[in-house]
């Protein structure tokens, strides 16, 4: 068991800015935007924030967003490593600062030209010597180069041993669109798709097809994080971690843990819920909804398996039998996910949970959700969050 | 070009969009025998429909008809367009295009639609249109635009003939890498990325390069262990030696990149999860079958192989 911060920090502000192909601004404007805009949501002032938690792979130095907004004297700034693995490993940041005092109001942001600027797409390459590029090194010189090749290799295998098909695939892809058509904020808005455009569209990496991966994105996303102290004083009902773990498990690589005795799973996940579990004292029947990482449709399986919703192997049927739609079990990625909303590594998907528990979210807007479920990119050292109402 | 001057370039360009090239125009002569007959000799054409009188009046239509695809042939300038055209929307378009640097030039389809036929004597008119202009796009060519004319051919009786959408490609020319610039004047041909070669992972791809597949074994304990790294995870042992593969394998999982395609990489190269006789797993190509053919569980043989004129690689064949 890890350390118990459940309660102790709380999601009081939240903002995206406008997610596109092509923002023509910097990265640091659409941080500077996404920081102010979680600051005036939450009713803050810039001066009262004295701390950051971004992501290693965040273009943005703390002290020229803590200039651009004109925030306060920083006690704290702290970074999460390994891509969309740092989505929770941000707010796992900013919690562990605001819980021992080490910090009072910590923004949590991810801004980035993914579209624009930097293609993940456009996979690794061997110009520099440093350890990534020398583990990089083992997959290169056959082309698997890119995240889509690498999460292809588990999907396969995970599909050959469990028996899913791509029905299930298609599921998650479709379900998630459909709530992309209502958001206004979603690249896919006011676009349903069916199976024939599904099943039409080019191979990426067998079995992914197009649709099964997350489109490349410009924009950025913030959460304030406060005490619940603090948090009672301020505008919106605050949203509080009951749970939040970081893990990677034995044999971990990122994105290429081939050399597990068995390596259809994550067994890094399954790590980081059971903590989130005993943390907060909850259980899967307590999670109303989700947001899970989905750079590409099989992992929103692996992950409902990771998290105890159902066993390995039955994410498949649990999907098909509309778990994830709007009246389903656990209605996820209620937002359009990072398939059909827009590809902010995650910290869009705090934002939606953050929202969910709210009661604000576009897409779930008369129903309670006590408590939302959000997680990390998998295939890599990963974590999650459980959220709740504050007091409630 | 600044965020501003690019709104107004793009405002300038989209103002086209619906504008007319040209009005309704009767080509200069009527559907002629002898202009089937030469334009069929160029392309080969022999379909006696077009050609042969004496077979169509035997024919459902009882005489010859225009191969449909002229219908754009009919009204075209000839020689006089080499010298300038006279100034007209799609000029002026193409003309602002260039004024931005957008200087290249890339016909990129062509779609006819047939909805009546003509044949010798008739009269073909063409009305042409710019009918869309597409968002900025970055191509392998360059950074562009696609505009698409619509021309509408009708018979003298005003009748529809049929339509053509004509789309190019604007774009503003790439630098291309100066061959002068390399040392023996040629192209380069893109090589697969190899890995780079550090301390703890130099000595197998040196290996790779004698035509070896070797796997690290601790000295200590003897676990073998890939990819190589300085400490053994079971006994924390730093001594190591390594033993040669016999590249004896199983397919534990397999993957084939179809999109986007790598330059220096083959088409659609099969990766996979092959788990050797020795007990570890090691990631390889899949080559000598198709990716239909691939199963989970397959036996493999594989081999050092120079793969490109840099690189040599184990690669696996089915066993």
């Amino acid at each position: 068991m890890v350390a118990n911060v459940k309660d102790k920090a709380v999601i009081v502000g939240v903002h995206n800015t406008r997610f596109t192909k092509n923002s023509g601004v910097s990265e640091l404007n659409l941080a500077a935007q996404a920081v102010k805009g979680a600051i005036d949501d939450a009713g803050l002032k810039p001066t009262d924030i004295d701390g950051f938690a971004t992501f290693t792979m965040d273009s943005n130095d703390e002290i020229e967003v803590a200039r651009a907004v004109g925030t306060g004297d920083m006690t704290f700034w702290g970074r999460s490593h390994y891509g969309g693995g740092a989505a929770t490993g941000s707010l796992h940041q900013a919690v562990m600062a605001v819980s021992t005092g080490m910090a009072e109001c910590v923004a949590v942001f991810r801004a980035l030209n993914g579209r624009s600027g930097h293609r993940f797409s456009d996979g690794v390459s061997g110009d520099i010597m440093t350890a990534d590029a020398i583990h990089w090194g083992w997959y290169m010189p056959y082309g698997l180069l890119t995240p889509a090749s690498w999460v292809a290799m588990f999907t396969q295998r995970w599909m050959h041993l469990t028996g899913i098909t791509k029905d299930a695939l298609f599921e998650v892809a479709h379900a998630t669109r459909e709530y992309a058509v209502n958001n206004p904020n979603a690249f896919f808005h006011g676009r349903h798709f069916d199976r024939e455009e599904y099943d039409n569209a080019r191979t990426i990496a067998d079995p992914l097809q197009l649709f099964d991966c997350c489109q490349e994105s410009d924009g950025a996303s913030c959460v304030i994080v406060t005490t619940p102290e603090r948090a009672r004083d301020l505008k919106q009902p605050g949203v509080a971690v009951r749970g939040v773990a970081q893990a990677a498990a034995a044999d971990q690589e990122q994105m290429t843990s081939f050399y597990r005795e068995e390596f259809a799973g994550i067994p890094e996940m399954e790590i980081a819920a059971k903590n989130c579990y005993e943390m907060s004292g909850l259980t899967p029947d307590d999670i109303d909804a989700a947001v899970i990482y989905d750079a590409f449709s099989p992992i929103v399986l692996w992950q409902l398996e990771a998290w105890n919703f159902c066993g390995f192997g039955e994410s498949g049927d649990f999907v098909l039998d509309g778990a994830m739609r709007p009246d389903g079990r656990l209605p996820t990625n209620t937002h359009g996910g990072q398939l059909s909303e827009a590809y902010i590594h995650g910290v869009n998907g705090i934002v939606e949970a953050a929202r969910l528990v709210r009661g604000t979210s576009l897409n779930q807007p008369n129903k309670p959700v006590n408590h939302a479920l959000v997680t990390s990119g998998v295939g890599i050292p990963t974590g999650g969050a459980l959220l709740g109402k504050l007091d409630g | 070009m600044n965020a501003d001057e690019q709104k107004a370039f793009e405002e300038e360009i989209y103002a086209f969009v619906g504008r007319e090239v040209c009005p309704p125009t009767p080509a200069p002569d009527d559907v002629n025998m002898a202009m089937i007959r030469q334009w069929a000799e160029v392309l080969g054409e022999t379909n006696p429909a077009y050609l042969d009188p004496a077979w169509a009046q035997q024919s459902a239509r009882g005489k010859t008809i225009a191969p449909p695809a002229m219908m754009y042939v009919w009204g075209q300038e000839g020689f006089a367009a080499t010298r300038g055209r006279a100034p007209n929307a799609q000029v002026d378009l193409v003309e602002t295009f260039n004024r931005y640097g957008y200087t290249g030039v890339l016909g990129t389809n062509v779609k006819q639609e047939y909805v009546k036929e003509v044949g010798p004597g008739d009269n073909v008119s063409m009305q042409m249109v710019i009918d869309n202009i597409s968002e900025r796009k970055t191509t392998s060519r360059g950074t562009g635009y696609f505009f698409e004319t619509l021309a509408t051919f009708t018979d003298q009786a005003g009748e529809v003939v049929g339509t053509q959408r004509f789309k190019v490609l604007k774009f503003i020319p790439q630098e291309q890498p100066a061959a002068a610039s390399s040392d023996d004047g040629g192209l380069e041909v893109p090589t697969r990325i190899a890995s780079p070669r550090g301390q703890d992972n130099g000595w197998w791809w040196d290996a790779v390069d004698e035509g070896k597949v070797l796997i690290q074994r601790c000295k200590s304990c003897q676990t073998l262990r890939h990819p190589p790294r300085p400490m053994c995870g079971e006994c924390q042992s730093m001594e190591w030696d390594s033993i040669e593969s016999s590249l004896d394998g199983e397919v534990l999982s397999y993957t084939c990149l179809r999109h986007p395609a790598i330059p220096g990489y083959p088409k659609d190269p099969i990766c996979a999860v092959i788990k050797l006789g020795e007990g570890t797993n090691i990631v390889s190509n899949l080559v000598g079958c198709e990716y239909e053919d691939v199963q989970i569980g397959m036996r493999v043989k594989g081999k050092i192989e120079q793969v490109d004129e840099k690189t040599l690689l184990p690669q696996f064949y089915p066993a």
